[in-house]
């Protein structure tokens, strides 16, 4: 998460998770960012008008009329192949849903971040990871799956800002950032990428041989949608995207384990919960409770490999959310049955402490398993 | 060596900020640090607060529930927080407008009346300095020297003819803080 520490101090700043991926954004090249502003994020696009990337780089930063319109944009920035990228919380992101299947099916690259909120409905302004089966899940309509990054630190934010922008034009498809909003507002030490340039229109014209730049005379019109009215056309797009997905979750998976090697009781959590419960590792090692922790930093694709290894070795396991248990159900088809997993979560907007996370270890996992020897 | 700080009080004490300052005086001193605010509802006209964590190790929950030192400067920041200080950690208050007062015996209570003095003096702007000089002088976990090239850092240029007035305060809040028990 955080290993910032031998580097000079003059690279290291310290600033918020939001503020952080605006800064990323410039770096690695970003041409364009289109939101509206929602709390726990508004810091993203304030930092960006902050900087004025219009007066160097060239960046567009734009504050649309809805969350409609700028994942609408961020659709016709992509379709030019140029770096597009959004960002909302948890209501505004579902209002998004309809043109990122869009662009899902349409295959272009873009970066979407969700800094998660409490809700349903309007909900709270404090933090959250209840949109995970929405990230994860489709949230819009059809078989379409997005990358999910899962940032735990600010220098989180910052890398996956820049890894978001390569795997999306890797895979042609959007990628998601999903953070919440404690990882968004608070602030740590961080050392940012290198600036990158933005691709000029002879690289776009080389790599995205797709993108709609404006015909030559030397080849057809090219086609950006997601309609498709033939049935059969539309099972070979779906076909083709379900290939990419497999081969997505072949590649790309993340996970950063912690006092594993020799756990007796995985922890698995993403996030600001995998914060937590770091913290909880350590209070149970100090009681001599034999525990590690699995953070998932890739939800889609899902380690699912790595935890079901971990079936095989330890007791039982305990998934840990700020929300009412939704990549639980995850951990629980990796595991299949062979040793119990258990729920611990918080709703709503209230962030989980280290204490209550190590009393539901003990209460949940621990003494249950002694009742069973 | 690990400090785990709650401060508190109603917005526009400078709670938020003396957090910052004392963040990035751990970044001067090559440590890690993480700050965490409240920007809830409470930011917006209620108790503010914030958590900062220095550590000379990877820092894992910035969210706490115990903490080493509490800062509190409003009646509702204390009832909220006097609990959460671990045993042995430290109490720092501004009693001004305080009907209650502390009443733990293993902990280490100290008054700061910043508030008054701040406004005695016409320094009410530098009022989070005096505190910050009082939590200084009773936990001596950032040296004043790097206290100064963290304003210098976080503040834009423009400001800097303000540092004098801020090491100051500093001075002024270390002479003003006492141990209540």
């Amino acid at each position: 998460m955080n290993d910032t520490k031998k580097k000079n101090i003059e690279e290291v700043r310290l600033m918020k998770g939001n503020e952080a991926i605006a800064h990323a954004a410039i770096r690695c090249g970003c041409d364009g960012y289109f939101g509206y502003p929602i709390t726990p994020q508004s810091e993203i696009m304030e930092t960006l008008m902050e900087l004025e990337p219009w007066n160097t780089t060239g960046m567009v930063v734009l504050q649309a009329e809805s969350e409609t319109a700028s994942i609408n944009m961020v659709y016709g920035g992509a379709g030019c192949g140029k770096k597009s990228m959004t960002s909302s919380s948890s209501p505004g992101v579902s209002l998004m849903q309809e043109g990122i299947s869009y662009i899902a099916c349409a295959e272009l690259p873009c970066v979407i971040v969700n800094v998660m909120r409490g809700g349903p409905g309007l909900g709270t302004i404090q933090p959250s990871q209840a949109d995970y089966f929405q990230s994860v899940k489709g949230g819009g309509h059809g078989d379409y799956k997005l990358i999910t990054l899962a940032p735990a630190s600010v220098q989180e934010m910052a890398d996956h800002t820049v890894m978001a922008f390569d795997l999306a034009f890797k895979y042609l498809t959007p990628v998601l950032i999903l953070a919440d909003g404690v990882i968004g507002q608070m602030m740590e030490k961080v050392i940012l990428p290198p600036f990158q340039p933005r691709m000029i229109e002879e690289e776009i014209r080389e790599k995205c041989p797709w993108a709609t730049l404006g015909k030559p005379k030397s080849r057809k019109p090219n086609v950006i949608t997601s309609l498709s009215l033939e049935a059969e056309e539309m099972e070979t797009i779906n076909i083709r995207l379900q290939a990419k997905y497999h081969k997505i979750e072949e590649n790309e998976v993340l996970y950063e384990e912690f006092s594993c090697d020799d756990a007796e009781y995985l922890i698995v959590a993403f996030g600001t919960s995998a914060r937590v419960c770091q913290k909880a590792v350590e209070m149970a090692r100090a009681e001599g409770i034999k525990a590690g922790m699995l953070r998932p930093i890739t939800l889609f694709p899902f380690p699912t490999v790595a935890i079901s290894n971990h079936a095989n070795k330890v007791k039982g396991m305990l998934t840990v959310e700020m929300s009412a248990g939704q990549m639980v159900e995850d951990v629980r088809l990796a595991v299949n049955g062979r040793v119990p997993v258990e729920f611990y979560g918080r709703m709503g907007g209230i962030v989980p402490s280290p204490d209550e996370v190590l009393k539901a270890l003990k209460d949940k996992i621990v003494k249950q398993q002694l009742v069973i020897n | 060596m690990k400090e785990e700080i709650i401060i508190a009080g109603f917005g526009g004490q400078g709670v938020l900020s003396m957090g910052k300052i004392l963040a990035y005086s751990g970044l001067m001193q090559g440590q890690e640090v993480s700050w965490m605010p409240s920007y809830g509802p409470e930011q917006r006209g209620g108790t503010a607060n914030v958590t900062v964590i220095l550590s000379d190790e990877r820092i894992s929950s910035p969210v706490l529930n115990s903490y080493d030192t509490a800062i509190v400067l409003n009646q509702p920041s204390l009832d909220r927080f006097e609990s959460k200080v671990k045993p042995g950690g430290t109490l720092i208050f501004d009693g001004n407008g305080f009907k209650r007062f502390p009443t733990r015996t293993d902990i280490n209570i100290y008054r700061i009346d910043a508030t008054e003095y701040a406004y005695a003096n016409n320094e009410s702007k530098t009022m989070n300095m005096i505190i910050l000089g009082g939590l200084l002088k009773v936990r001596p976990i950032v040296q004043v020297e790097n206290v100064l090239k963290g304003l210098k850092k976080s503040l834009p240029d423009r400001h800097h003819h303000l540092i004098p007035m801020n090491e100051k305060a500093i001075q002024t809040g270390m002479k003003l803080i006492q141990k209540l028990s």
